[in-house]
C-alpha cells in the first residue's frame, strides 16, 4: 500500500489497490487488454489535448457545468441545513452516466476500438453509452439483464432508437451482475476489436481509477459554483449522494476528501430493509469478497456464493460497490447509511411537489438521507446532494407502487 | 528455465516437482508415448451422490487426469453450460466445504489419479485461504487453477497454495504474447493450461494447426507437460491435439451429456453415470488413436 496518511486522494497504487480493496482479478484472457488500457489511459491523462477534447463534448454535448440550485422550498420545509442540488440530471440522456461514456469513448477512439460494449441495469447507463456511440459512430451491445429489461422498457426502446443492440441477458438470474458477467465474456472473445465501457467505479484496475475521474468534473464544479453562493473559498460541510456501484458519490466526495471539514455521506438502498436480507447494501450488509475484477465489499454466501442484490431502484441493485468506497469506508472517512424502499418513495414524492424536480428514485435514497440529516444541523451549515439523475424513466414503476393506474 | 520475472516475490520458475501425482502421471504418459486426457466435471453436479458416482469411474474410462469444478455463482470465463452446470449444483446443496468432501471420498479408492480443482478466487477467500489449503492438502487435491487469479495477484492464494505443496496452474492464451508468457510461466507446476481459442468455455472450437504452432510457442519457454483445452468436443477433435500437444482437455462436451441425462427437475435419470462414462471412453480412445512416438 503506497497511500500516505495524510491523502484520501492518492489511491490506488501502482497494483490497482485502494487499502486491501480493487485489484485485477480477471482471467488471463483479458489481462494483455487490462494493461493496455491502463497504459492508455495513463498517457491520456499526461496528455493536455485528452482533457480539452472531454471538456469540449462535456460543455456542448453534455450542458457542463451542470447547475448548483439552492433548494430554497425542501430547505425551508426541513428547517435546518441549507440544501443544494448539483444537479446532474440536467446534462443530455438524464444522468451523471454521460460523463463517464464520454471520457470512455474518447480513450477508446484513442486506442483505435471499432466496437463498444457495456453492461446496463435501469438502463441509464446503457443510454449513456448507446448516445456517444451514435454521436462517434461506433457499433454498440449493450448487456442488459431479461428481468431489467421487462422493468425498464422506455430505456430499452432509447438504446434501439441510438442504434445500440441490446442483448437480455438470461444466464444466472438476468441481473445487473449476470450482464456484467456476459460483457466480459464478450470481451474475452472479442480482445482485438472492441473496448468495454463499464459503467461504475468497479471492475478490474484502472476502471474504479479511471471512471472516478470521468465523474469528478462533478465535485470539481461543485467547490467553483458555491462560491456563488457562500462566498470564495466557502467548502460545503457535508456532501450526500446515493450509491449503486458509486459513480456518481465518487465524482462528488474525491475533491474534497482531503478537505477535513467536509463531512461525507454515501447512502445504500436497504430495499425492504437491510434485516429482510433484500437489499443493495453491499458496506451495510456484506463483506469483503472478490468479483468483477476486484475486491470490495459483497452481498455473498457463507459459502462466497453472490446473492441478489434487491432494490426499488433498478439502478442501485448491485451485489457489490467500488472498492474505493470500500476502503474509504473501512479507513472512516466516508459515513456510509442505507435508505429503505419506503424512505426513498417518500423523498421523491417530497422533491417533487416542493421543487418541481422529478428526481430518479437513485437520487431519492439521497434525499431521503438529507431529510433525515437536514433538520438536525443548524441553518447556516451547507448541505450539498448529487441530483445524479431525473425520474422520467421512473413515473411509471412509482406509479405503479402508489397503486396509480396510467 | 523461466525468464525474468516483472511480479514481485522472487521463487519459483515452471519446473515439475518431483514426487507429486501430477508429475508421475505425465511422467508415465511420457513413456507411453502417449497424450493424457484430462476431463473436467462440476462439483456436485446434479446433486452430491451422482457427482461422485460420476467421478469414481472417470478413471476407468480413461480419464488421466480429473478437473473438478468448484461451482461459483458468477462464472465470468465459461460459457452457459459449465455455468448451469454450477448452478444445479449449488441448487442441489454444494458447497466448498463438500467439494473437498468429494475430492476425500475419491481418494478412498484412488490413490493414482491427480485431481485438480479449477474455479474462482470468490468462495475460497469467503473460507479462508490457510484453512482451504490445509483441507485441500488433506482431501488429496494436486493442483489448483483459479481462473480470476492472473500473476499481478500471486500473493493471495498462488504462493501460499505452492508453499502447502500444491502445483499451481495456469492459463496461457492467444493473447499471452511473448513478453507476457515468461510471467504467466513463472510459478507455474504440473502442467500449462492451453487455452485455444479467445472466448469462453464451450463455444468455439480450436484450429488444429494454430494449436500445434501455439504448443511450440509454449515448448521454447517451459519443460512443462502442455495440456490445451477450450471447445474440445470429439473423440477426432481430441486426436487431433493429442498429436500436438501432452493432454486434451474436455469439459463443456462432459457437463452436456450430464445435462442431457436429467429429467425436468434436473434429477438424475438412471444411467447418467454410465452416459458420462461412454463418452469419456471415446474419448480416451480419440486421445490414444493420436499416439505419437515416445519422445
Amino acid at each position: 500500500m503506497t497511500q500516505s496518511l495524510n491523502t484520501y486522494r492518492s489511491g490506488p497504487d501502482e497494483t490497482g489497490h485502494f487499502g486491501i480493496y480493487g485489484g485485477r482479478f480477471v482471467a488471463e484472457t483479458l489481462m494483455p487488454l487490462i494493461l493496455e488500457v491502463e497504459k492508455a489511459y495513463a498517457a491520456a491523462r499526461q496528455d493536455p489535448s485528452f482533457q480539452e477534447e472531454f471538456d469540449w463534448y462535456a460543455k456542448h454535448y453534455i450542458g457542463r457545468p451542470s447547475p448548483l440550485y439552492f433548494a430554497e422550498r425542501l430547505t425551508e420545509h426541513l428547517g435546518g441545513a441549507k440544501v443544494y442540488f448539483k444537479r446532474d440530471e440536467l446534462n443530455h440522456t438524464g444522468a451523471h452516466k454521460i460523463n463517464n461514456t464520454l471520457g470512455q469513448i474518447l480513450l477508446a477512439r484513442r486506442m483505435g476500438k471499432t466496437r463498444i460494449i457495456a453492461e446496463t441495469g435501469a438502463g441509464q447507463h446503457g443510454v449513456a453509452t448507446a448516445t456517444v456511440c451514435a454521436r462517434f459512430n461506433l457499433p454498440c451491445v449493450v448487456y442488459m439483464g431479461a428481468t431489467d429489461i421487462e422493468r425498464q422498457a422506455p430505456n430499452v426502446f432509447r438504446m434501439k432508437l441510438l442504434g445500440a443492440e441490446v442483448v437480455p441477458v438470461t444466464s444466472g438470474t438476468g441481473t445487473l451482475k449476470d450482464a456484467m458477467n456476459d460483457a466480459l465474456r464478450d470481451w474475452v472473445a472479442n480482445v482485438e476489436s472492441t473496448f468495454y465501457i463499464i459503467g461504475t467505479v468497479a471492475g478490474p484496475h484502472p476502471y474504479p481509477a479511471m471512471v472516478r475521474d470521468f465523474q469528478s468534473v462533478i465535485g470539481r464544479e461543485v467547490r467553483e459554483q458555491l462560491a456563488e453562493f457562500e462566498g470564495p473559498g466557502r467548502l460545503p460541510d457535508t456532501l450526500v449522494a446515493s450509491i449503486g456501484g458509486g459513480s456518481n458519490a465518487m465524482g462528488l466526495f474525491h475533491p474534497f476528501l482531503d478537505e477535513p471539514s467536509v463531512r461525507m455521506v454515501g447512502v445504500e438502498a436497504a430495499g425492504h430493509g437491510i434485516e429482510t436480507g433484500e437489499h443493495a447494501a453491499s458496506l451495510n450488509g456484506g463483506r469483503p469478497g472478490v468479483l468483477h475484477g476486484n475486491r470490495t465489499y459483497l452481498l455473498q454466501t457463507d459459502d462466497g456464493q453472490i446473492i441478489d442484490a434487491y432494490s426499488i431502484s433498478a439502478g442501485l441493485d448491485y451485489p457489490g460497490i467500488g472498492p474505493e468506497h470500500a476502503w474509504l469506508h473501512d479507513t472512516g472517512r466516508v459515513d456510509y447509511v442505507a435508505i429503505t424502499d419506503r424512505e426513498a418513495l417518500d423523498a421523491f414524492q417530497l422533491c417533487t411537489r416542493l421543487e418541481g424536480i422529478i428526481p430518479a428514485l437513485e437520487p431519492s435514497h439521497a434525499l431521503a438521507q438529507v431529510a433525515k440529516l437536514a433538520p438536525e444541523l443548524p441553518k447556516d451549515h451547507v448541505l450539498v446532494v448529487n441530483l445524479c439523475g431525473r425520474g422520467d424513466k421512473d413515473v411509471f414503476s412509482v406509479a405503479k407502487i402508489l397503486g396509480v393506474e396510467l | 528455465m523461466t525468464a525474468t520475472l516483472s511480479v514481485n516475490g522472487a521463487d519459483g520458475g515452471s519446473a515439475q516437482r518431483a514426487g507429486t501425482r501430477l508429475g508421475r502421471r505425465f511422467a508415465a504418459l511420457k513413456r507411453e508415448g502417449r497424450a493424457g486426457l484430462v476431463t473436467f466435471v462440476t462439483a456436485g453436479d446434479p446433486d452430491p451422490d451422482s457427482a461422485f458416482e460420476i467421478l469414481k469411474g472417470l478413471p476407468a474410462a480413461g480419464a488421466d487426469v480429473i478437473e473438478l469444478g468448484m461451482p461459483f455463482s458468477d462464472p465470468m470465463a465459461d460459457g452457459p453450460a459449465i455455468q448451469a452446470a454450477g448452478l444445479r449444483a449449488l441448487k442441489a446443496g454444494m458447497t466448498l466445504r463438500k467439494t473437498l468432501d468429494l475430492v476425500r471420498r475419491f481418494r478412498e479408492g484412488d490413490a493414482d489419479t491427480p485431481i485438480v480443482l479449477m474455479g474462482y478466487y470468490n468462495p475460497i477467500y469467503a473460507m479462508g485461504v490457510d484453512r482451504f489449503l490445509a483441507e485441500a492438502v488433506g482431501a488429496g487435491v494436486d493442483g489448483l487453477i483459479i481462473v480470476d487469479l492472473p500473476p499481478e495477484e500471486d500473493a493471495e492464494l498462488c504462493l501460499p497454495a505452492r508453499e502447502a505443496g500444491l502445483d499451481w496452474i495456469r492459463l496461457a492464451t492467444p493473447t499471452t504474447d511473448d513478453a507476457r508468457l515468461p510471467v504467466v510461466l513463472s510459478r507455474t507446476g504440473g502442467f500449462v493450461y492451453y487455452v485455444a481459442i479467445m472466448g469462453i468455455t464451450g463455444t468455439r472450437s480450436a484450429a488444429a494447426v494454430e494449436v500445434e504452432k501455439a504448443v511450440q510457442r509454449l515448448k521454447r519457454h517451459t519443460d512443462l507437460p502442455i495440456a490445451v483445452g477450450f471447445g474440445i468436443r470429439t473423440p477426432e477433435q481430441a486426436a487431433e491435439i493429442a498429436r500436438a500437444a501432452d493432454a486434451a482437455v474436455v469439459g463443456s462436451a462432459i457437463v452436456d451429456v450430464v445435462r442431457g441425462n436429467l429429467d425436468e427437475e434436473n434429477r438424475a435419470k438412471p444411467g447418467l453415470a454410465a452416459a458420462v462414462h461412454g463418452l469419456v471412453r471415446s474419448l480416451a480412445e480419440g486421445v490414444r488413436a493420436g499416439r505419437r512416438q515416445p519422445r
